[in-house]
């Protein structure tokens, strides 16, 4: 996907103004963070399986290397081909080429974010394989030639009208409201598709070492069948999804699907080990398996390292501030919110995303419902950390700070100033003590709040003041 | 009991009437109260904003300024989260800091946690008639674990009332430096906080960091509501509200 991180401030402006977007964004707050609190409440110990779960991705990390020669070796000895791809055009061409070998013309897909941080679907279609997006929310942003704004949801963005008023003009249908019927249309326009596909492309929520097998979660059957049916199955995954042990998957899922949707358990999830097996009834005749890198080792060897833990279930965001208010767009890549505000620096470079990690108000609510403990306020702080390092904040901003500092580090000095300022900021606040217009940029505090005035007077002044009594 | 009042940089500037107030619960409880007077800033602006050299300056200028103390207060829950949650990172490549760090960080407490769990106060000073509701900040509540400790207070001011808001734990879109770098988004956040606010129809929401106070307040004031106040919860417990200052 393009990179337009640097757009953060404007796209961000422009979500404020949209009031669909708003009304949209109201639905992800009632739906995910009123439902993550019941499901999660099921459980009597989810701060253990939570520690449990930081541990064993962590445990995964350490071992990465020795985890995925055992998962090559596990999955080719059941008759899948894995194959390794360092970047993520590496990963398209060998898909195109896979694609190629086996006389592929149209391709089924479901969801997965590699997918999107390649580009696959583009770059398959411009080599002449026509890619069906299959999951609901998937197939809306392909119709309507939108990106995804939520890694889970991703047409969270858009209203039930909006969608019916797409379906409408794509599908050439009589207009329907209702939830169930858009489904069921969608459905009806995708069936065809999963009927003549020679291949079925899917991601991975995980890789399983011990028995070479590919996994992923969804409720709609649309993975089911893209894992299925076609002759073909590429699973797309990220060297980060490894996990030693099925048991290892089983517990996480119990955190992953409560954290993600609120659910106890997703509608369906599809092991698959290799490809058909003499006697089975279905399956595709080969499952190719390519592992990708990009970025991911580099960001295993830096500070950021804990973010590799994610398990992509989207809560961070659910629970972020800014994100319920702007939506996932403004931040301007695969990943939106808190884990975008550090994946996309990460990988795409801290110079590329300069006001992601700053776009944040550090309340740490996405930390705190991280169903892996991935440390996510700390996280931006260290890249905002290498931008200051790098000279790369805006001039005003470091000034400022350093005057910060070197003033309050001087306490004869810091007195004096705050005896102005209190007293400045006393008069600019009138006779009812609010400022309406702050000057240079603090006026960003006042273009839409007051400042109240400060009382006049510091409190070491009148401290001093009392004890000589 | 020798207690280290850190007022903090803002109430220092903007509200001395909360330092006043903190000084009033700690000494009406029997505490020998020491103000530091060359206290300033605990550092955490450019700690927040990645510059950790003059982060780490004033860490360790706030190490020395306590020495004497059996315990340090603070009227922040996002101050006293800085030297908490954050020193031990902040100076972890200061070797030499780290005795000292540890000694600091076992020794600060937020000051309604203070209150309630060392020096368990039955009564409080202040009164208070009307209807308040109570806003978590967030360093406050997911550094510090505040959360009962101000309501337990709050049940003890006569006249007072508490009513819960639908969602007291989200943030306000405060955020330090957020807050002036993403004025527009801080703002619309802030809207949600002051419509839960409102709907509780209480006269005032009472909270625990000034930085909070600021952003809500200086919102209300713009959407138009000069109704409703918004307090320190330092201030209502003493029964200093109505002052100047």
């Amino acid at each position: 996907m393009e990179l337009r991180a640097r757009s953060f401030r404007q796209r961000a402006a422009e979500s404020l103004a949209n009031p669909h977007l708003r009304k949209a964004l109201s639905n992800l707050r009632s739906r995910m963070v009123v439902g993550r609190v019941a499901s999660v409440g099921e459980l009597d110990n989810f701060e253990d399986i939570r520690e449990a779960a930081r541990q064993v991705r962590d445990n995964a990390l350490e071992h990465l290397d020795f985890l995925l020669e055992e998962f090559e070796r596990n999955a080719s000895a059941r008759g899948a081909r894995v194959h390794w791809a360092e970047t993520s055009e590496d990963m398209n061409r060998i898909v195109l080429e896979i694609a190629r070998a086996a006389g592929v013309r149209k391709a089924i897909k479901s969801k997965s974010m590699l997918g999107e941080e390649s580009g696959l679907n583009k770059y398959l279609q411009a080599g002449g394989v026509e890619v069906r997006e299959t999951d609901l929310g998937e197939y809306i942003i392909e119709q309507s030639g939108d990106t995804p704004s939520h890694i889970i949801a991703p047409a969270i963005h858009r209203t039930k009208d909006e969608v019916a008023d797409l379906f409408e003009q794509r599908h050439g249908r009589a207009r329907k409201t209702d939830i169930s019927e858009l489904t069921r249309e969608a459905r009806e326009m995708l069936r065809p598709h999963f009927l003549t596909a020679d291949m079925g492309i899917t991601g991975a929520n995980f890789l399983v070492a011990e028995t070479g097998t590919t996994m992923i979660v969804t409720n709609e059957g649309n993975g089911r069948m893209s894992t299925t049916m076609p002759r073909v199955h590429v699973a797309i995954a990220g060297i980060e999804k490894v996990l030693p042990t099925l048991e290892d998957v089983s517990f996480i899922l119990r955190l992953l699907t409560r954290s993600a949707t609120a659910q106890s358990i997703s509608n369906y999830l599809s092991f698959t080990t290799g490809p058909k097996q003499a006697g089975d009834t279905d399956g595709p005749e080969e499952f190719h398996i390519v592992i990708v890198d990009s970025g991911r080792t580099r960001v295993l060897g830096s500070e950021l390292r804990e973010a590799l833990r994610c398990i992509r279930c989207g809560a961070c965001m659910n629970h972020c501030p800014v994100y319920q208010n702007v939506g996932g767009h403004p931040y301007g890549w695969v990943y939106p919110g808190p884990i975008g505000s550090v994946l996309t620096p990460a990988y795409a470079g801290v110079e590329n995303a300069l006001d992601l990690p700053h776009a944040a108000t550090m309340c740490n609510q996405c930390g705190v419902v991280c169903p892996v403990k991935i440390p996510l306020p700390d996280l931006m702080r260290k890249l905002r950390e290498r931008q200051f390092e790098r000279d790369l904040r805006p001039w005003s901003e470091r000034t400022g700070l350093k005057l910060w500092a070197w003033a309050a580090t001087r306490p004869a000095v810091y007195a004096a100033l705050t005896r102005i300022a209190a007293r400045v900021g006393r008069a600019m606040g009138g006779r009812d003590g609010a400022i309406r217009s702050l000057p240079g940029g603090a006026g960003a505090w006042t273009a839409q709040r007051d400042m109240p005035a400060p009382a006049g007077r510091t409190f070491r002044e009148l401290y001093a003041a009392r004890k000589r009594g | 009991m020798r207690v280290g009042l850190f007022v903090t940089c803002l109430v220092d500037l903007m509200r001395p009437r909360i330092g006043f107030a903190a000084l009033e619960l700690l000494e009406s409880a029997g505490c020998e109260v020491v103000v530091p007077a060359s206290q300033t800033c605990c550092g955490q602006p450019g700690y927040n904003s990645g510059d950790r050299a003059s982060a780490q300056a004033l860490a360790r200028k706030v190490l020395g300024e306590f020495k004497d103390c059996d315990y340090v207060v603070i009227p922040s829950g996002s101050c006293s989260g800085m030297i908490k949650a954050h020193y031990p990172e902040l100076l972890s490549d200061v070797p030499q800091a780290r005795a000292d760090v540890e000694w600091l960080i076992a020794r600060t407490w937020e000051l309604t946690d203070f209150l309630v769990n060392v020096l368990r106060i039955e009564q409080v000073p202040g009164t208070f008639q009307g209807t308040v509701t109570y806003h978590d900040s967030c360093s406050g509540l997911r550094e510090m674990g505040v959360k009962s400790q101000p309501r337990a207070l709050l049940a003890k001011v006569p006249g007072l009332v508490l009513e819960e808001m639908s969602t007291p734990e989200q943030c306000c879109g405060f955020g330090g430096t957020f807050s002036v770098k993403f004025g527009d988004i801080s703002a619309r956040i802030c809207d949600q906080k002051c419509d839960d606010v409102q709907s509780t129809g209480t006269d005032a929401v009472v909270l625990g960091d000034l930085g909070c106070m600021l952003n809500i307040e200086g919102r209300m004031r713009r959407r138009g509501d000069v109704r409703t106040r918004v307090l320190h919860v330092a201030e209502v417990l003493a029964g200093t509200t109505g002052e100047e200052g």
